[in-house]
């Protein structure tokens, strides 16, 4: 830091171009990044009598409600679907993976690594491989077409990942902790309860946020496990708005931005937490 | 990390060490495994039964509604009946030229952001933020937002007049840049001939092969929304580089530039390596992006194997098929992916 101040007043001139030409870029790169944010909210909040490509630019004359009360009648059935659809599985698959992940990191047996890694193979497959099977497994079991069959799919699949994450916490967790615990007689189960438990809130936060964004955002599960459109969650529906010829395009891009909204609020308040799980979830290189 | 080493050392600090608990160790290894295992069996069947399946249906003559799970003489007929198709051969072309841009674009920007970012600003927190944040959003999202932008009558091609580009051009007498984006059904770089030299059945392959234009909007997208996530961990990385390195570099008389040329981003490379692994396997998966934002496109220049797959198996009703193509991909993806689970394995 020290080093970088005193370059300074070396090349007085070229520094100076330099921080110009930086400022330059990172202010197109800025531009760049919230033009498509920009063209859906600016377009949202247009009236549909006024909204046309050539005007797709600039601000609406008035801003009233737009496009984003057509919007949100009609996607708010399938944003339901999606809340209903993200909480139990965000919780369930977290809560899953926290066990895995504590078994995993403190209770090693023989093998448990190989069968992690062939576990963890199941993150990364194109669903594509498994969804005849899985939509037959569903209608046989009673669930195809359901919220609660999507959430056993996001369960089922998030397992992986969230094991990951957790067993990466755990191993940073010391395993003295655990062995004071057993000298006071307590099992495995109940070390997890009364010990690991209360210390991975942190944990829990960054892999609940990571499934929460997965599992809003996901859209081939959602596509083919619930065919009817009632029973989709939201980002189908975004998807059938913005395909049909009768919708305004106002209303697709106030859709739109209802759609984002949940990971968007997501992200602007626990940013810190998104970055966190990014980096746990990317599997250490 | 740290504290797990303050403990340990205060332990063997201490004279009396806790003796160690009496139960045997065999049945807590086998209370582990069962505990784990409803996971392992979950996972077993969802993924590698379901995985069988499929291959199997791949070999089958299931090829409509009706079921028939007979096998189909000979045994790949329908992975030869899959390459020989025209649309699929375009999916493949398209799944390399969608990897090159889309690869090219997020890892150079991420890594340039990064580095951009790599000192004391004014406002960087808020820059970095913004450009996270389209990784926050979904693949759907995006590609409705893209698909309004790359609209040949409006989007770009409006700001290219509004910004005085298509006015200066046609000052100097150039026509007005005006692309026609994913609508564009051109083939750029045709390398047909070419190919035919060196691999004789190249003559006998139904497509054009080169550089679709139509996918090059396809791959700004995708990397709009990827590139931040590669500036998140090339920072993430930086970070866990000491500050002495750059320093011992800087005495060694060399500029800025030279001290990330030639000593962080080679220290950098694990992180490459990693971003490499999973954009690779993103661009080999890519469905729901270029599924909303575009389409199939003119003539399949947009279309990808996914899309390929999802509209075989639930609209064609072409099961074996589907699943030919379905297990292609997941080869593609083991290809890339498994090496490197098991080289994350070995390094523990």
């Amino acid at each position: 830091m020290v080093a970088r101040q005193n370059t300074i007043p070396r090349k007085p001139v070229a520094s100076r171009i330099g921080h110009i030409l930086l400022w330059l870029v990172l202010i197109l790169a800025f531009l760049f990044y919230l033009m498509p944010i920009y063209v859906m909210v600016v377009n949202g909040f247009k009236e549909a009598a006024n909204v046309s490509l050539s005007t797709m630019w600039s601000f609406p004359d008035n801003i009233q409600s737009g496009g984003f009360a057509e919007a949100a009648r009609k996607l708010w059935p399938n944003m339901q679907n999606s809340l209903i659809m993200v909480i139990p599985a965000t919780i369930i698959s977290s809560f899953l993976g926290a066990l895995n992940g504590y078994l995993l990191s403190k209770w090693k047996f023989p093998g448990a690594d190989v069968l992690f890694t062939i576990m963890l193979f199941g993150f990364f497959i194109p669903y594509q491989a498994v969804l005849l099977p899985l939509v037959r497994f569903l209608q046989t079991i009673h669930l195809y077409g359901t919220i609660p069959g999507l959430i056993l799919c996001h369960v089922v699949y998030g397992l992986p990942i969230t094991t990951l994450m957790f067993r990466n916490y755990f191993a940073g967790v010391p395993t003295e902790l655990i062995e004071a615990a057993g000298v006071d007689g307590a099992g495995m189960l109940t070390i997890f309860w009364k010990v690991m438990l209360p210390l991975s809130v942190p944990a829990f936060i960054v892999v609940g946020i990571f499934q929460f964004t997965n599992i809003w955002n996901d859209f081939l599960f959602g596509v083919t496990v619930v065919p009817n459109p009632a029973s989709q969650p939201v980002t189908i529906a975004l998807n059938n708005l913005s395909g049909s010829f009768s919708v305004d395009w106002n209303v697709v891009m106030a859709g739109a931005v209802i759609a984002a909204l949940p990971t968007a609020l997501v992200y602007i308040f626990l940013g810190r937490y998104f970055v966190r799980g990014l980096l746990a979830g990317s599997v250490k290189g | 990390m740290s504290t797990s080493e303050l403990v340990k050392t205060q332990k063997d600090a201490s004279t009396v060490s806790p003796p160690r608990s009496k139960r045997p160790w065999l049945s807590e290894r086998l209370q582990s495994f069962l505990l784990l295992l409803p996971s392992f069996i979950a996972t077993g069947i969802f993924v590698y039964g379901f995985i069988s399946f499929t291959i199997y249906i791949s070999l089958s003559n299931w090829r409509t509604l009706v079921r028939d799970m007979s096998l189909r003489q000979p045994l790949l007929a329908n992975y030869a009946d899959l390459f020989a198709m025209p649309r699929w051969q375009a999916d493949l072309r398209n799944t390399v030229v969608f990897t090159i841009f889309f690869m090219g674009i997020s890892l150079g920007v991420g890594l340039g952001l990064a580095i951009l970012l790599d000192r004391k600003l004014f406002a960087g927190t808020v820059l970095r933020n913004v450009f996270l944040f389209p990784y926050a959003l979904s693949f759907v999202v995006c590609g409705v937002a893209w698909r309004w932008i790359f609209n040949p009558e409006a989007g770009v091609n409006i700001l290219f007049n509004l910004l005085g580009i298509n006015p200066l051009l046609a000052a100097v007498g150039v026509g007005p840049l005006q692309p026609g984006w994913a609508t564009d059904p051109t083939i750029l770089l045709k390398v047909n001939d070419a190919l035919a030299l060196i691999w004789p059945a190249a003559g006998k392959l139904q497509v054009q092969f080169g550089v679709p234009v139509a996918m090059i909007p396809v791959a700004i997208a995708a990397s709009w929304q990827l590139s931040g996530f590669v500036m998140a961990m090339y920072i993430g990385g930086m970070a866990t580089i000491p500050e002495e390195v750059r320093e011992a570099a800087r005495i060694d008389g060399a500029t800025e530039w030279q001290v990330y040329r030639r000593v962080l981003i080679p220290m950098l490379a694990p992180v490459t390596i990693s971003l490499a692994v999973l954009l690779l396997h993103t661009s080999l998966k890519i469905f729901d992006l270029v599924y909303t934002m575009t389409g199939t496109g003119p003539g399949f220049a947009t279309d990808v194997p996914a899309i390929f797959v999802f509209e075989m198996m639930f609209k064609a009703t072409r099961y074996n098929l589907a699943s030919a193509g379905a297990i292609f991909m997941l080869i593609a993806v083991g290809v890339v992916i498994i090496p490197y689970l098991t080289s994350s394995l070995r390094k523990g």
